[in-house]
C-alpha cells in the first residue's frame, strides 16, 4: 500500500469529499454498488492527477464529474438491465451542475450513507469495511492493510456487503423516524469496533497502515457534527476521545502494553482530554445518557486523575452501576468488580467474581482470570494470583496482552521469593 | 523464494514459558520482537503469527453428514506448532540463518533454548510463461 503522493490537505479534503461525492452520484443513478466504484476510481484519479496539475478549482464538482463519466462509461459497456434503464437520464451535465455546491441535502446524505453501510442485515465485519471504503474514503488497499489481510479478501468482503446491499433492497433513504435511534445505533457500534480494532492492534508496524482509531474519531465527529443533539453520539466520539489520548502512554519501546497504573501520565494528550471532557460535560444532562457517556465518564475520571492513588474510584464504582443496570453485560460487571475492590477491599470484588463465574457468556474468557489474579494479587494471596494470571495468558488471543499476563504472573511468583 | 519457518514445542499442555523468571520471559518476549523487525527492515517479513496454546486446539473431522466433530486435549508426547514465519528471500542459506537465530532464543537463565525449526519452502504459482 503507498499512501498517493497528496499533500496531507488535499488527502484530507478528498476523503472528506467523497461521501459527500458519492451522495451526489447515488441521488442519480441510485445503484450503490456502482456508484460507489465509480467514486472510488473517481478519488484514484485524483490522487494522480491532482499532485501533478495542481488542485482543480472545484475539487468536489471535479470528482463528480470523473465518477459520472465512469458511471456513464460504465453502462455503455455493461450490460445489466437495471443500468440499462437508466441509459435515458444519463446526461449528466446537469447532475455535475447541481452536485457541485456544497448543500444541506449533503449532510443528510452522507448520514443516510452510513444507515446503509452500517445496515442490520450486513455482518459486522462487512459493515465495518463498507463504511471504510464508502463513507471514509479509504481504498480496498489500505482497508486490507489495517487489518492485515490481503487485498483480494478485502474486496470480496466489499462485494459481498454491497450484493448483501442490492439484494435485500435496502435502499438510499433515511430510516423512518421510529427506526432512527436504533438504527444510529447500529452506526455507532460500527465506529467503536472500528476504533478498538485500532486501539487493540498495537502490534506490528502501525505507522506504515492507516491507523483505524484516527478514523473511527473522524468519522464520530463527522455523525456528531450531523446529529449534534444525540447525546449518545456525543457520548461515543468523547469516549473515543479520552482513551486514544493515553495512547503514546499505553505501550513501551518494544511495544509492550503498558497497564493503567504503571503509564507515565504526563505522556498523555492533555488537549485531547481537556476536548473530550468538554463535550461531555456539555452531553451530560442535556438528553438521554446512555451507555457511551456513562464509558466516557470513567474514561474521564481515569484522565483527571494526576496520579493512579488520586483516581476516583466512588466515582468510577457509580457510573459502572448505573452502567450495570441500562445494560446486563458480564464485561461491565466485571469492570464494577474492580472498582468494588479499589473502594472496599479485593474480598469484596472477589465476591463478585464468584458470582459471576456461573455466568455462561464469560465461560473461557480469559478477563475474568485476569481479574480474578489481579485481585487476588490485591489481596495477597500470590499463588492464587499466579495462577489466575496463568490461566489468563493462556487464554488470550492478543500477544501484548499475554506477555503481559505472562510478566505479571512472574513478577508476583517473584515478589514471593523474597530478595 | 519463500519459505514457512515453524516452531514446534512438545507437549501439549500450556506454554511452559509461563513458569519462567520474569526476566527470562522479557529476554526471550524482546529476542522474538528483535528478530521480526530485522525481517521487516530487511524487507524479508511476509507474515508471523504465534498459536495460543495447544491446550486451547481442537482436532476436527468431519462425521458422516458433514457436520464437524471436534476432539480436544491430545497425549503429552506430542509435538504442537507454536508459531510460523513466513520470510521472502533470496536463498534457502538465507531461511535456515533466519531459523537459525529463532532456535537460539533465550530460556531459563539466559540459555539458548535451541528449537528445532521446521523449514519448507513454499510452493509458488506456475511461472507465467506457461500460462
Amino acid at each position: 500500500m503507498s499512501e498517493p503522493p497528496l499533500n496531507p490537505d488535499a488527502w484530507h479534503l478528498l476523503r472528506d469529499l467523497a461521501p459527500k461525492v458519492l451522495g451526489s452520484v447515488m441521488r442519480r443513478y441510485r445503484d450503490f454498488a456502482a456508484c460507489e466504484d465509480a467514486v472510488q476510481e473517481a478519488l484514484l484519479a485524483a490522487s494522480q492527477q491532482w499532485p501533478r496539475d495542481g488542485l482543480p478549482d472545484n475539487p468536489r464538482g471535479w470528482l463528480v464529474q470523473v465518477a459520472s463519466r465512469r458511471m456513464v462509461d460504465q453502462v455503455r459497456s455493461d450490460s445489466a438491465r437495471r443500468l440499462r434503464e437508466h441509459a435515458a437520464a444519463l446526461d449528466f451535465g446537469q447532475v455535475v451542475a447541481a452536485a457541485s455546491v456544497e448543500s444541506q441535502a449533503d449532510e443528510d446524505e452522507t448520514l443516510t450513507l452510513l444507515f446503509m453501510c452500517c445496515h442490520p442485515s450486513l455482518t459486522q465485519a462487512s459493515a465495518v469495511a463498507l463504511t471504510l471504503r464508502a463513507v471514509g474514503g479509504l481504498t480496498t488497499a489500505q482497508i486490507a492493510n489495517a487489518f492485515l489481510v490481503p487485498e483480494a479478501t478485502m474486496a470480496q468482503r466489499i462485494s459481498r456487503a454491497k450484493q448483501t446491499i442490492r439484494t435485500s433492497g435496502i435502499g438510499f433513504e433515511r430510516p423512518a423516524a421510529r427506526a432512527r435511534a436504533e438504527r444510529l445505533e447500529t452506526v455507532l457500534r460500527v465506529l467503536y469496533l472500528i476504533f478498538n480494532e485500532g486501539y487493540t492492534a498495537s502490534v506490528g508496524p502501525r505507522l506504515q497502515r492507516v491507523d483505524l482509531s484516527s478514523e473511527a474519531i473522524r468519522l464520530a465527529r463527522g455523525v456528531h457534527r450531523l446529529a449534534p443533539d444525540d447525546t449518545e453520539v456525543a457520548g461515543l466520539l468523547a469516549l473515543m476521545i479520552l482513551t486514544d489520548a493515553r495512547r503514546d502512554a499505553r505501550s513501551g519501546p518494544a511495544g509492550e502494553l503498558v497497564p493503567l497504573q504503571q503509564q507515565d501520565r504526563s505522556r498523555w494528550d492533555r488537549a485531547a482530554i481537556d476536548e473530550g471532557v468538554a463535550l461531555l460535560s456539555a452531553t451530560l444532562g442535556r438528553g438521554r445518557v446512555g451507555p457511551y457517556q456513562l464509558q466516557a465518564a470513567v474514561a474521564a475520571v481515569h484522565d483527571e486523575a494526576a496520579r493512579y492513588e488520586d483516581t476516583d474510584w466512588p466515582q468510577i464504582l457509580a457510573l459502572y452501576t448505573l452502567l450495570e443496570r441500562m445494560h446486563d453485560n458480564p464485561m461491565v460487571t466485571l469492570s464494577r468488580a474492580i472498582a468494588v475492590a479499589m473502594v472496599r477491599g479485593p474480598a469484596a470484588g472477589l465476591e463478585m467474581l464468584d458470582a459471576l463465574a456461573a455466568d455462561e457468556r464469560l465461560a473461557g474468557n480469559h478477563r475474568l482470570d485476569a481479574v480474578r489474579g489481579h485481585l487476588c494479587e490485591m489481596a495477597g494471596n500470590r499463588e492464587a494470583a499466579v495462577r489466575h494470571y496463568l490461566a489468563a495468558a493462556n487464554r488470550t488471543t492478543n500477544t501484548a496482552e499475554r506477555n503481559y499476563l505472562l510478566t505479571q504472573a512472574a513478577t508476583v511468583r517473584e515478589a514471593g521469593l523474597g530478595p | 523464494m519463500k519459505y514457512m519457518l515453524m516452531m514446534n514445542v512438545p507437549g501439549s499442555g500450556p506454554y511452559q514459558i509461563g513458569g519462567w523468571p520474569k526476566a527470562d520471559i522479557q529476554a526471550h518476549i524482546g529476542h522474538m520482537i528483535a528478530l521480526n523487525k530485522t525481517l521487516r527492515e530487511a524487507g524479508e517479513f511476509v507474515s508471523a503469527e504465534g498459536l495460543s496454546s495447544p491446550d486451547q486446539a481442537r482436532l476436527v473431522r468431519a462425521g458422516r453428514d458433514g457436520a464437524p466433530i471436534t476432539d480436544g486435549v491430545f497425549p503429552e508426547s506430542k509435538e504442537f506448532l507454536a508459531g510460523y514465519w513466513i520470510v521472502d528471500v533470496d536463498s534457502a542459506a538465507r531461511a535456515y540463518e533466519i531459523a537459525a537465530k529463532a532456535s537460539v532464543a533465550p530460556g531459563p537463565g539466559g540459555a539458548p533454548l535451541n528449537m528445532a525449526i521446521e523449514v519448507r519452502e513454499v510452493m509458488s504459482g506456475p511461472p507465467t510463461d506457461m500460462l
